[in-house]
């Protein structure tokens, strides 16, 4: 950024096109965001399709991750919106694998991480709210808005109540996204900066001595952004869970 | 006061917001580890809500990080 330095953290996050498509007016190239979004969808499909094609009783590795993940996403699914929504179990489903594969495929040196871009995470959340507000419509009418109003408030409250419902209920989209985004990216220039630790070292005489200290924060960063990947690919999930059962149960 | 330097100690500023989802998280988990250490048998079936309040509480500092960035690059 300002330092002019050679070590550039955002430079990761940079999308170039690598075959410029033009669709009318409309800049529709294929980058290197798109071609991670395509691996992604390969090995999801890989997995899903691969891993349970034998249907062995004694599941195999491939075969225990793919059950592993359905059951994972289904009880989950089950727990927060009950029988009833399972019906948004494949929304979900794909939601979570996207998410989760994005994620870790871009904790891999040299990838890309499709979920780093601000505009896939808030697309994603669209078709969540988006999901939510037409069902809870089109299930419930007008009684969709008594998710605004909570019953049992004092009637001197309750304009207030329904301003915070309200204003809680609008930044759900951004909250959802731009959590997703900023841990994917605080996580990769976190990465980055400390790899320029090592690199400013090694060039610095006698602080080479130092330089595996940072190298060993990168091999703890690593495993804890792992653990960030899955995590916010859960927090997704859940959250999509909760907001449906906001239009399949409306009305505290 | 220079704008550029004024853009920057405002994202500076502004990170301080993440200081309190920090608190929040981290009341969120100790409370429900102590409560888990007190009843381990109910501990797993509260787990996913653990994890809602605490990315509800993580929300709202990202807020501040997302106003840090919006001064950054787009201001």
């Amino acid at each position: 950024m300002a330092t002019g330095n050679a070590i550039d953290p955002i430079h990761q996050f940079i999308v170039t096109p690598l075959a410029q498509i033009r669709i009318g007016g409309l800049d529709a190239s294929f980058t290197n965001a798109s071609l991670f979004m395509v691996i992604v969808l390969l090995a999801i499909t890989f997995l899903m399709i691969v891993g349970t094609a034998q249907k062995a009783i004694v599941p195999g590795r491939l075969q225990s991750v793919a059950e592993m993940s359905y059951e994972f996403v289904a009880s989950t699914v089950r727990g927060t919106t009950g029988t009833e929504g399972m019906k948004f179990f494949p929304l979900v489903f794909s939601i979570f694998m996207f998410v989760v594969f994005s994620n870790v495929i871009g904790i891999i040196p040299y990838t890309f991480t499709v979920t780093s871009q601000i505009v896939v995470t808030f697309a994603l959340a669209a078709l969540v709210i988006l999901t939510v507000i037409i069902y809870g419509v089109m299930r419930h009418g007008t009684h969709f808005l008594h998710l605004f109003v909570p019953s049992g408030v004092a009637p001197a409250l309750l304009p207030f109540i329904v301003l915070i419902e309200v204003i809680s209920f609008i930044s759900r989209p951004i909250s959802l996204s731009v959590r997703l985004f900023a841990n994917m990216l605080a996580g990769h220039i976190t990465l980055k900066v400390f790899g320029a630790f090592v690199a400013l070292l090694l060039g610095s005489g006698v602080w080479a001595a130092i330089s595996p200290l940072p190298l060993l924060g990168i091999v703890a960063l690593t495993a804890f952004e792992l653990l960030v990947a899955f995590l916010q690919a859960y927090v997704f999930a859940i959250l999509t869970c909760v907001y449906l059962n906001d239009a399949l149960h409306p009305g505290h | 006061m220079d704008p550029v330097a004024a853009k920057y100690i405002g994202a500076g500023l502004a990170t301080i917001g993440m200081g309190g989802a920090a608190i929040g998280v981290g009341a969120i988990f100790g409370q429900f580890l102590s409560g888990a250490l007190r009843n381990p048998s109910a501990a797993d079936a509260q787990f996913g809500r653990a994890f809602i309040g605490a990315a509800l509480a993580e929300g709202l500092g990202v807020f501040s990080f997302l106003v840090a960035l919006l001064l950054l690059f787009v201001v």
